[in-house]
């Protein structure tokens, strides 16, 4: 798909006004009205039913279709019944739930507002990176002004619908970013990610059934409710009609564009943008002229596309289809040619280590054991087998082979797989010329001492 | 029925029957190697030693479908058609690179560790993991930890199960155990101030798969493989859980519960599992003695028993108090002992210790308040030899020191047994009562202001030297056999009493219960084999007739 020239952001259209964060300027800008007229004519079914037409597909990182999620709550439940917004937005590269949170805080909250009306929500958290201060004091002040504005609260412009908004910060950790961590973090436990089923619309938070969405899929809310799902599905890679299982991808999406790239930023396009278009026309193309050598399509977790596959569109299915594991978050991450990859890949290895909650032992062990061996790879002391063990580290690990409760250890596993079979022969160069005499061995040796994780 | 194809074979469940994977392949003779998983906590499957692969038969067509991915044994519940295959390459691979895994920072000191023999780690890598390791060889490490007053924990040797963290999170309801840090880093501690200090702690260490929580009653006491393995009833209170008795060359090492659902399920208080120590305590009385005034002889038991029942027959009325110590087959020869001496012989309930008050833990294990196991089996047994007062009760420890103190009985045969050497079970007070006896015969595990003023100063055995029925506070008659000999010199109750009633051969508590049960309704059901969980005599009773 090529990017068309009309294109116009909406997510964004706050940004670069002043004070676009207040009330006032986002309702001058027709914001909340949609949500006023909803609350009048439509019934929660009926919310559900556009969303679910809109064909929107969660923005957090799995791309589930958002109205099919609420479909799964029990009917008639005597309630509460949560919503959960994720804004523990962890992911290596990924700043797009910030600067929708610190400069368009309402169309945030009026994407929750209407989410909870769908679900019968009564309640919704708002669970907030710990590093995100700022757009802890923006978001507050919003919903004070919602609340103010008697958006928020009982009996919510006499529809009978009543929500409270709660921020809730955590305490830095990568893990409280998977739903089921996030709700057990929510609890004031460890977030230790739950295992299913049950899943969280039948027993969610607090054991009841409960919504996890995302910052920017709630800000997708808001701008269907406003205007509608014909412009909404006017955006975006329709699905493929041969297959019956893509629901396509819809909408406009927030890339956030970093790394070796002149004008690194959060930018809005329709979702299939490619990864040299978004560079280009976006980035300003790579820095100081060079090339690029990797792209990371949507989060370090997502794996690597090499050169020759930017290309590939950026939508739900596109990244998967070059061997990463999908869009995630859309945090497109550029890597240029200076760059070892066996740094890259032990930075990567070193993120997870420190990240796995240490719940399920292939994960706990695996990300560790791969750090280890890339660290000993670096000191020198690398072996052409540790790519052998790396690889089948990055096969074994993770929810797809089975063998983990969450998707952490695959976030871990890609870039290992897609780094050593996408670079096999710079590994290789690497571990001969650092370790000219050693590394055709294959006995174990003794390990370093010094494990340096954060 | 509900069928389940477990590698092939074919098991048939009940239909209400919840079982896992893990579960019904047990009962195919199919073992699904497990480390987080246990019946008597909650799942969190997160171990992943039990991966397995699963799928469904279709009822019609016989086709099978399996789930692409391997799923965890323990988390995956089992109905009609669910198809288990435990054995094939995949799961043979997963399970051996969990054991890898493991083995990436396990300290690999067997040598040194008391759980060597018993550990699920090193039974597992025997049969499931590789010959090679593949990991870089890590620097020796073995950091210890004191988390409580019985229980240290060795950091490294750790596998992370939670187990120990969820037990006193679900169980004894005291939740001081905890993870700290994140990933490879983590591990099991406890907050400062609050160590793992209840009383359940000891169990931690049973549901440790590897030995990184130890007891540090039994640390470094005994290689386990040298252990004698008894199948006993823990004496300590009313409960009476089902335990296993870990011994060697007469000496007791250590008590372990033995799963039974009826009464403690998996668990034991460390009351009991570390009540054995007086067993072996140095002022145990070990022989026979006679007073005579202020003088004591020591005589020996053959000797002794015709001699002491002859001055029982010359000494008036006799009293019996039949300590709840006891097991009903030893009562039953009491009494009948006491009523040959003595056929108006006076019989009681002996003392019963009590706290006063039951404890109750939130994972539905109750520790009683009355510390004797066997009360209601001997209550049945003096009713049996019609001993009851006007409101058909069985007499107490007070209303037989009543019929001392007013001299309406002369001599006195007192049992006790009591397994407390530091506190004396009978003070001054009470003992002084019986200062005016024509004959006081006390058997008793240590002395007390009763034994000094004995005509007869016998030895008793302790709860793993006798074997006999005890019935539990909840009716339930459990049989156990006898674990360590008696200390050289005692004679277990049971041999005393079936030689003063002049049965020939070994003691036979077997052929006393069959007696028993023949000739008691409340007691029928103890004819016969008895199983080892035990059984229910009011069940029995209503059944029975």
């Amino acid at each position: 798909m090529k990017f068309s020239d009309t294109f116009q952001p909406v997510l964004l259209e706050a940004a670069g006004i002043k004070n676009g964060f207040s009330i006032e300027s986002y309702r001058s800008r027709g914001g909340y009205d949609p949500l006023e007229k909803l609350l009048v004519e439509k019934k929660p079914a009926e919310v559900v039913e556009l969303v679910k037409s809109s064909g929107l597909r969660g923005r957090g990182g799995a791309g589930f279709m958002t109205g099919l999620k609420w479909t799964f709550l029990p009917k008639d439940h005597p309630g509460p019944i949560y919503l959960c917004v994720n804004a523990d937005e962890s992911e290596p590269g990924t700043f797009n739930n910030r600067i929708l949170m610190e400069d368009d805080p309402h169309q945030v909250l009026e994407g929750i507002i209407i989410s909870a009306y769908a679900t019968r929500a009564s309640t919704a958290y708002i669970y907030l990176r710990y590093e995100y201060p700022k757009s802890w004091d923006a978001l507050q002040k919003a919903i004070d002004e919602a609340y103010e504005a008697g958006l928020l609260g009982d009996n919510i412009h006499g529809s009978g619908f009543s929500l409270d908004i709660y921020l809730h910060r955590g305490a830095a950790a990568y893990i409280c970013g998977e739903e089921t961590g996030l709700i057990e973090s929510l609890e004031g436990k460890r977030a230790w990610p739950r295992i299913k089923p049950p899943f969280p619309a039948i027993e969610g938070v607090f054991r009841k059934p409960t919504v996890v969405n995302n910052i920017e899929t709630m800000a997708c809310v808001a701008q269907i409710a406003r205007r509608g799902i014909e412009w909404f599905r006017s955006i975006g890679i329709p699905a493929d009609p041969n297959n019956p299982r893509d629901p396509g991808s819809y909408g406009p999406k927030l890339y956030c564009l970093s790394g070796h790239v002149e004008k690194p930023g959060c930018y809005e396009a329709p979702l299939g943008i490619t990864a040299r278009e978004l560079i280009d026309r976006f980035g300003g193309g790579v820095w100081k002229g060079r090339r690029a050598k990797a792209v990371i399509p949507g989060g370090i977790s997502m794996g690597l596309m090499t050169e020759d596959e930017l290309d590939t569109p950026l939508d739900f299915t596109g990244p998967g289809t070059v061997g990463c594991l999908g869009l995630g978050t859309a945090a497109v991450v550029v890597i240029d040619d200076t760059v070892s990859i066996v740094d890259f890949l032990h930075n990567s290895c070193r993120f997870f280590a420190h990240e796995s909650c240490g719940q399920c032992t292939p994960c706990r062990e695996g990300t560790n054991w791969s750090l280890r061996m890339l660290e000993r790879i670096r000191a020198g002391k690398g072996r052409l087998r540790d790519l052998d063990l790396l690889t089948e580290i990055g096969d074994t690990m993770g929810m797809m082979p089975g063998s983990t409760i969450c998707g952490l250890a695959d976030g871990a596993a890609w870039p290992i797989k897609n780094s050593i079979t996408k670079f096999r022969d710079e590994f290789e160069d690497y571990i001969k010329q650092t370790n000219p005499t050693g590394y055709m061995e294959t006995d174990p040796v003794p390990a370093l001492p010094i494990v340096t994780a954060h | 029925m509900p069928t389940v194809l477990v590698d092939g074979q074919e098991i048939e469940i009940d239909a209400d029957e919840r079982l896992n994977c893990i579960e019904v392949a047990r009962r195919a003779g199919v073992e699904i190697p497990h480390y987080c998983w246990h019946p008597g906590l909650s799942v969190v499957a997160s171990c992943r030693m039990c991966l397995i692969q699963a799928g469904t038969r279709n009822a019609e067509t016989g086709d099978v479908s399996m789930v692409p991915k391997l799923v965890p044994g323990c988390q995956t519940p089992v109905k009609d058609g669910t198809v288990i295959v435990t054995n094939s390459e995949v799961v043979r691979e997963s399970r051996a690179r969990i054991e890898e895994a493991l083995l990436i920072d396990h300290p690999i000191d067997c040598p040194i560790c008391d759980k060597a023999g018993e550990c699920l780690l090193q039974d597992y890598h025997f049969e499931h993991g590789q010959s090679e390791r593949r990991a870089d060889i890590h620097p020796f490490s073995s950091r210890r930890r004191d988390v409580g007053p019985t229980v240290t924990l060795f950091v490294d040797r750790c596998i992370m199960c939670t187990r120990c963290v969820r037990f006193t999170r679900e169980v004894s309801g005291t939740a001081e155990l905890m993870v700290s840090a994140r990933g490879a880093k983590e591990e099991i501690d406890t907050f400062p101030g609050f160590p793992l200090d209840n009383k359940l702690s000891g169990n931690v260490v049973d549901l440790c798969p590897v030995g990184a929580l130890g007891d540090k009653d039994f640390l470094y006491q005994q290689r386990v493989w040298f252990l004698k393995k008894t199948e006993n009833v823990c004496g300590g209170c009313a409960t009476g859980c089902s335990i296993v008795t870990e011994h060697n060359q007469d000496t007791v090492y250590r008590l372990k519960p033995r799963e039974n659902p009826h009464i403690n399920k998996w668990w034991m208080c460390d009351e009991g599992r570390y009540g054995w120590h007086h067993l072996h305590d140095a002022t145990r009385i070990v022989e026979v003695s006679h007073r005579n005034h202020a003088h004591w002889n020591t005589v020996e038991w053959t000797s002794a028993l015709g001699q002491l029942s002859k001055d029982l027959n010359d000494a008036g009325r006799l009293g019996v108090a039949v300590s709840p110590m006891l097991t009903i087959e030893e009562a039953w020869m009491l009494c009948a002992v006491a009523r040959s001496i003595d056929p108006d012989a006076y019989l009681a309930m002996g003392h019963v210790p009590s706290t006063g008050h039951d404890e109750s833990f939130p994972g539905g294990f109750t520790i009683r308040g009355e510390k004797s196991p066997n009360r209601i089996g001997i209550e049945m047994i003096l009713s049996m030899f019609g001993a009851l007062t006007e409101n058909s009760t069985v007499p107490e420890w007070e209303e037989f020191l009543e019929q001392i103190r007013t001299e309406t009985v002369q001599s006195a045969w007192i049992t006790a047994g009591y397994p407390t050497p530091e506190t004396s079970w009978c003070d001054e007070e009470s003992a002084a009562i019986f200062d005016n006896m024509n004959c006081l015969v006390v058997q008793d595990l240590f002395r007390s202001p009763l034994s000094k003023r004995a005509t007869w100063c016998l030895p008793a055995a302790g709860f793993a030297e006798r074997n006999g029925t005890w019935v539990n506070c909840g009716h339930r008659a459990q049989t156990f056999e006898q674990a360590i000999r008696p200390p050289a010199g005692v004679w277990p109750e049971g041999r005393v009493f079936w030689s003063l009633l002049g049965r020939q051969g070994l003691y036979d508590p077997e052929s006393i219960r069959e007696t028993i049960a023949k000739n008691s309704v409340g007691f029928a059901a103890l004819s016969g084999d008895m199983p080892s969980l035990g059984v229910d005599l009011r069940l029995q009773q209503v059944t029975g007739t």
